[in-house]
């Protein structure tokens, strides 16, 4: 069983319409769903828009910590959401990668969590 | 009777594929399946030239690798999980404790496993085309790097970062289901194709092929026919190839240079491989989903069906490149049509089929432009169009050909057709 990330990455500017937005939502529950049904869920998620970001530099223990206002990078496109999924199958979670790109229209990536015990994962209770 | 070390390296290229895929599917592991392969090869190296060559070499190589990999795992067994492997490997090998290996039964063919990893599309083209060669095709690092003109360590890194991402992202090792075949099987045929095209014309250096990848494509199309025998696509890529490789003897001349289809010595393509070809593009025509690479087997096969350009139906050529087409809504494509429409209808009507193409960083495009242009009568943009071509490709005998038609235009002389060779 292995765990993966998958991330969608939403331009920059606003959002769809509410209608458009309506069926996006109602595209991924359906693949939410799915990933449920599988018993692969952990968690999933969107994130606020890059404005609402704050960075932090602390170059060691004792330094004083540096905030800055807006994302570590800026870019067109950013991190918009997420899921996080579990499966011993990378083409069924390659497929619902692709459902979710589908549902947006956004790239989407997928990467495996390091091996062994998956360490920052939190435990499922679906 | 001797074995010599051809008969092993012979050996060695043909059953490594079968080999490692067995090995993998025991261990889970493509280095150490790797590693406990070019062991059993190394002792068959030792002992076949005293002992002679087992009557089943694969089953052989596949029960020596085995025992190999568990004496290699018990003895770098600090982990538990290796341990447990090699206890699971010793389960499945019922020879062990005897003096000669027992040959390994009839194997279930694991190899259409490894050409679906080596080619899963979360992979790049690149480390896909490396991997299919090492390890289907029992090609060295060295041998790969050589053939795409690259530094060893860079192909090395290549095939190393691949492994690692099929370990990493959990790459599975297995046919797809029947919903993806299609989609997965057409970029095992991508890369084996591209394999071949590399080898029918070099995109780089002195000579126009390098006739070592184009075996190699053929070697492995005809394993994967003969693994999907009922994939009409699967037999339409390796017939695409015969008609393609069997022309290769007539495309150079004396000294090397490229000598296009229309001016080829008909009498010295490879009659064998024209029938193998043609019978092959019949079986899969009849299954009755035709695909591209049939189609474009298809062309080749009307090709080499004629005694000389003059003869050849090209209004079924025509036909085939529409249906194409309609599968492959390329430019490319349709500069091939181009080519045949100007034998039914013209050069006037092709010239105007190649307005609005999308090809002008594509050396053929200029070729093809360059002989209607020539046919009529426009001599002095025929000439800019072969130098502008000669420009734009690394193939150094192809180069010289675009070189000379553009010295020999205006002479009044009337050169073959098309880019087709």
């Amino acid at each position: 069983m292995k765990t993966y990330l998958i991330s969608l990455f939403s331009p920059d500017g606003p959002p769809p319409g509410e209608a458009d937005l309506g069926r996006i939502m109602a595209d991924l529950e359906a693949v939410n769903d799915d990933i449920r049904a599988a018993g692969s869920w952990v968690f999933a998620g969107g994130l606020g828009d890059q404005a609402s970001a704050t960075t932090i530099r602390k170059r060691d223990a004792v330094a004083d910590a540096v905030l800055t206002d807006g994302p570590f990078v800026e870019a067109k496109e950013h991190l918009g959401g997420f899921s996080i999924v579990r499966s011993d199958d990378y083409d069924v979670v390659l497929g619902w990668a692709e459902r979710i790109a589908g549902a947006t229209g956004l790239p989407v990536e997928v990467r495996p969590f390091v091996d062994r015990d998956d360490p920052g994962q939190v435990p499922t209770d679906h | 009777m001797r074995v010599t070390s051809a008969d092993i390296a012979r050996v060695f290229r043909a059953e490594h594929g079968r080999a490692v895929s067995v090995l993998i599917r025991a261990l889970g592991d493509i280095d150490l399946a790797e590693d406990a392969v070019q062991d059993a090869f190394a002792v068959a190296v030792e002992r076949w030239p005293r002992e002679g060559m087992p009557p089943s070499p694969a089953g052989w190589i596949i029960t020596t690798a085995r025992r190999r990999a568990i004496d290699r795992l018990r003895r770098e067994s600090t982990r538990e999980a290796r341990q447990a492997a090699a206890v699971a490997l010793q389960a499945v090998d019922p020879g062990r404790g005897t003096h000669e290996p027992d040959e390994e039964g009839p194997v279930k063919d694991e190899r259409l496993r490894l050409v679906f990893t080596c080619c899963h599309p979360a992979l790049s083209r690149e480390a896909q085309v490396a991997l299919t060669l090492r390890l289907l095709g029992g090609l060295t690092t060295a041998e790969i790097a050589h053939a795409y003109l690259v530094p060893e360590s860079t192909m090395a890194q290549r095939i190393v970062r691949a492994k690692s991402k099929i370990r990493t992202a959990g790459i599975p090792y297995r046919v797809p289901r029947d919903e993806d075949l299609p989609a997965r099987l057409s970029s095992v045929l991508a890369v084996l194709y591209l394999v071949f095209t590399e080898g029918h014309t070099a995109s780089a250096g002195d000579g126009l092929d390098r006739p070592d990848l184009a075996a190699e494509a053929i070697r492995l199309a005809r394993q994967l026919a003969e693994l999907m025998p009922d994939e009409p696509e699967a037999l339409g890529l390796l017939a695409l190839m015969l008609l393609t490789e069997a022309r290769r003897p007539a495309r150079t001349d004396a000294v090397g240079d490229l000598v296009l289809l229309p001016d080829q010595d008909r009498s010295r393509w490879d009659a064998d491989l024209v029938a193998e070809g043609q019978a092959l593009v019949r079986r899969c025509l009849r299954r009755n989903a035709p695909g591209p690479y049939q189609l474009q087997a298809a062309v080749n096969a009307v090709h080499t069906d004629a005694t000389d350009a003059a003869d050849t139906d090209w209004s079924q050529v025509v036909a085939l490149y529409d249906h194409l087409l309609l599968l492959r809504p390329t430019d490319v494509v349709r500069l091939n049509r181009a080519v045949a429409v100007a034998e039914l209808d013209g050069p006037h009507v092709a010239l105007g089929l190649l307005d609005g193409l999308d090809l002008t960083a594509y050396a053929p495009f200029h070729v093809v432009r360059a002989e209607l242009l020539d046919r009529l009568g426009r001599r002095d943009e025929a000439r800019a169009a072969w130098a502008h071509a000669a420009r734009l490709t690394d193939n150094a005998a192809q180069a010289r050909h675009l070189r000379a038609r553009a010295d020999a235009t205006g002479d009044g002389g009337l050169g073959g057709t098309g880019l087709r060779s």
